[in-house]
């Protein structure tokens, strides 16, 4: 496997050396620079990067607040407010690692929204979004454990509600929360289990789906903005036309992403770090207290889509069933679009009708999550809901019976 | 074994590679699940937690009618509560407003499955905990609350989710709690002494 040319054993220096023991250069080549991404990418690519840029964000942040932190029931609060007033720098730390949570999802709406609009869901890609998918669930399960850390009244009030949803399975539902719990209320078992999965286990899972999701996207190759095939075109020397080799241009491209992208970062870690309490909830600047709920609960706003649908049921199996619910569906989007063509661009109205109500429906909900429960606002969270499920429910009909204008042959600007 | 072609008459026996193959993949797997044990029951309640979780005495002797006490026993916060003999009379024209007037569908002793859902009618002795998901109902009391208009009878109110329950702790209809508040397992060893986590006896008083 050794790079072929260069037979010598005593020539070429360390590179040579290097590659014969390790395939560094074969590694660039098939991966970087001869891998073949479409040319036509726009804005909407920016973002898969973007959260691999998070992710390091997180994990080496992550590392330095490990440092300090105390993952007991009686020090966490204290100690985290140790790293704020303390530790030098530690402000920064912590208030990079609230922020790059937030900016975990911002990062990865946008990634499936440019997925949702251009079709990459669809056929031969459908298990490079099913990847994305559990990656999803597993950035939601490592956001909310980390939540619970710094062991605030909202943290604490936050892991009862939904630690308690497990408690509506049937039958073993109780035992099942009392196991997930180590006590019989949310304590310092509690706490110590989910610094555990949150510093380890999940993370380890999300680099081990992140390489699978870039190994399954080498496979396929990028979809792009027309959601046509770029190897359905292939020039004289076998390649397909229409691609450019990823680095460099598009590793340059995405670094003028990671600047603008840097620069809203920045400007929320250093000037808005609580984002008037949708980053980090007001509540959570008390200590965990089990006798005293917050006058109002909600989930972080990355959550608050499915909370609203929660709280949309009167019946609290059923409601947690249809937040369930509202998550599976999305793995079996690549089944449930029937159009014959995969970019937004060239569907039909009803397609581009449908995505305008899913967006506004998910934006609603995440609006009515945060909101009280009052009257008005369930009957606004049952209709959204219904529009979010009938957007899913509806696709196979709709995509098929309107009429799409035909993909273009060779990828476009614009258009 | 050797590098050595094979002869005639030894061919691989298949089905006797198949089961060797079959046989120690289950073994390893048998294994494998028993390995889980550990690991998987390390997750369960501690000696510690379950030493932590043994019975609380209360005593109710300077509980006036209408007050409530908090208590916390197995780190579930608990509402005793003596209630008022008007309040006690009011609980039985409820019925129709209420989603489980009869506690069937609900968690409590046997011993409290009664109209005051109670040892002692005027003692109610509820787990604080919505039922819908785990919030702190606030207290009401006060018969048609401005805030809980004109025919509030007296009761409870959860602030997260808007679940309405009445002072025995049954929910009202319209509530996003489905079941009635739970009723920890309690019993009295004098007058005024209430024990929670020890039952009571059938039958006594």
């Amino acid at each position: 496997m050794a790079a072929s040319s260069d037979n010598a054993t005593d020539k070429g220096g360390f590179r040579v050396w290097l590659n014969k023991r390790l395939p560094v250069d074969e590694f660039v080549a098939s991966q970087l620079t001869g891998y073949l991404a479409p040319k036509n990418f726009n804005i909407w690519y920016f973002f898969g990067s973007l959260a691999l840029l998070v992710f390091v964000i997180q994990i080496l942040s992550g590392i330095f607040l490990t440092m300090h932190y105390k993952p007991s029931e009686l020090m966490a609060f204290d100690s985290v407010e140790y790293i704020m007033r303390e530790v030098e720098w530690g402000w920064l730390i912590r208030y990079m690692h609230s922020t790059g949570a937030s900016f975990f999802f911002i990062m990865v709406y946008l990634h499936m929204f440019r997925a949702m609009i251009y079709g990459s869901y669809r056929a031969p890609r459908e298990l490079l979004w099913i990847l994305g998918m559990l990656l999803y669930l597993a950035l939601m399960a490592e956001a909310f454990m980390g939540y619970v850390l710094p062991w605030g009244n909202m943290s604490y009030w936050g892991a009862q509600v939904i630690v308690n949803l497990f408690g509506t399975i049937p039958v073993v539902g109780p035992a099942i929360v009392e196991w997930i719990r180590g006590d019989y209320g949310i304590a310092d078992s509690t706490l110590n289990r989910f610094f555990a999965l949150h510093v380890i286990a999940v993370p380890f899972a999300i680099a081990f789906l992140i390489l699978m999701h870039l190994v399954a996207l080498r496979q396929t190759g990028s979809n792009n903005p027309d959601g046509i095939e770029i190897k359905a075109k292939l020039g004289p020397d076998g390649k397909p036309i229409d691609g450019i080799p990823f680095h460099p241009y598009y590793t340059i491209k995405d670094l003028v992403g990671v600047g603008v992208f840097l620069i809203f970062f920045c400007g929320v870690m250093f000037f808005v770090p609580t984002f008037g309490g949708l980053f980090l909830e007001k509540p959570n600047f008390e200590a965990a207290n089990a006798l005293s709920t917050p006058e109002h609960i909600a989930p972080v706003w990355y959550f608050t889509a499915f909370y609203a649908m929660l709280r949309a049921v009167p019946d609290q199996q059923m409601g947690a069933l249809l937040m369930l619910l509202a998550i599976v569906v999305l793995f079996f989007l690549p089944w449930l679009d029937r159009s014959p063509v995969k970019s937004i661009r060239y569907k039909g109205i009803l397609s581009k009708i449908a995505l305008t109500l899913f967006v506004i429906a998910f934006i609603a909900l995440s609006y009515l999550g945060l909101a009280p429960a009052s009257d008005l606002y369930v009957i606004l969270a049952r209709v959204f809901t219904a529009i979010y499920f009938a957007f899913f429910i509806l696709m196979p009909w709709y995509t098929r019976i309107e009429k799409t204008k035909p993909a273009p042959e060779r990828v476009t600007y614009h258009g | 074994m050797s590098d050595e072609p094979m002869k005639a008459g030894e061919e691989v026996d298949l089905s006797r590679r198949n089961f060797l193959t079959a046989a120690t993949v289950a073994t390893g797997a048998v294994g494998a699940a028993f390995t889980l044990v550990p690991f998987i029951a390390s997750w369960k309640p501690s000696e510690r937690a379950r030493a932590l979780g043994a019975p609380l005495e209360i005593d109710l002797s300077k509980l006036e009618p209408g007050q409530m006490v908090t208590q916390s026993w197995r780190k579930q916060p608990i509402y005793v509560v003596r209630r008022t003999p008007e309040a006690v009379a009011k609980l039985e024209g409820l019925g129709a407003s209420l989603k489980d007037p009869s506690s069937e569908a609900s968690t409590q002793p046997d011993y409290t499955k009664n109209a005051q859902r109670s040892l002692k009618p005027e003692v109610l002795v509820v787990y604080a905990a919505c039922t819908h998901l785990g919030c702190l109902p606030k207290q009401y009391f006060t018969q048609a609350d401005p805030e809980m208009g004109a025919d509030w009878p007296g009761g409870f109110f959860c602030p997260c989710h808007g679940s309405r329950f009445d002072l025995a702790g049954r929910v009202f209809n319209g509530s996003p709690a489905s079941a009635n508040l739970g009723i920890p397992p309690h019993s009295f060893t004098s007058d005024s002494t209430l024990v929670i986590g020890i039952d009571a006896t059938q039958g006594a008083a």
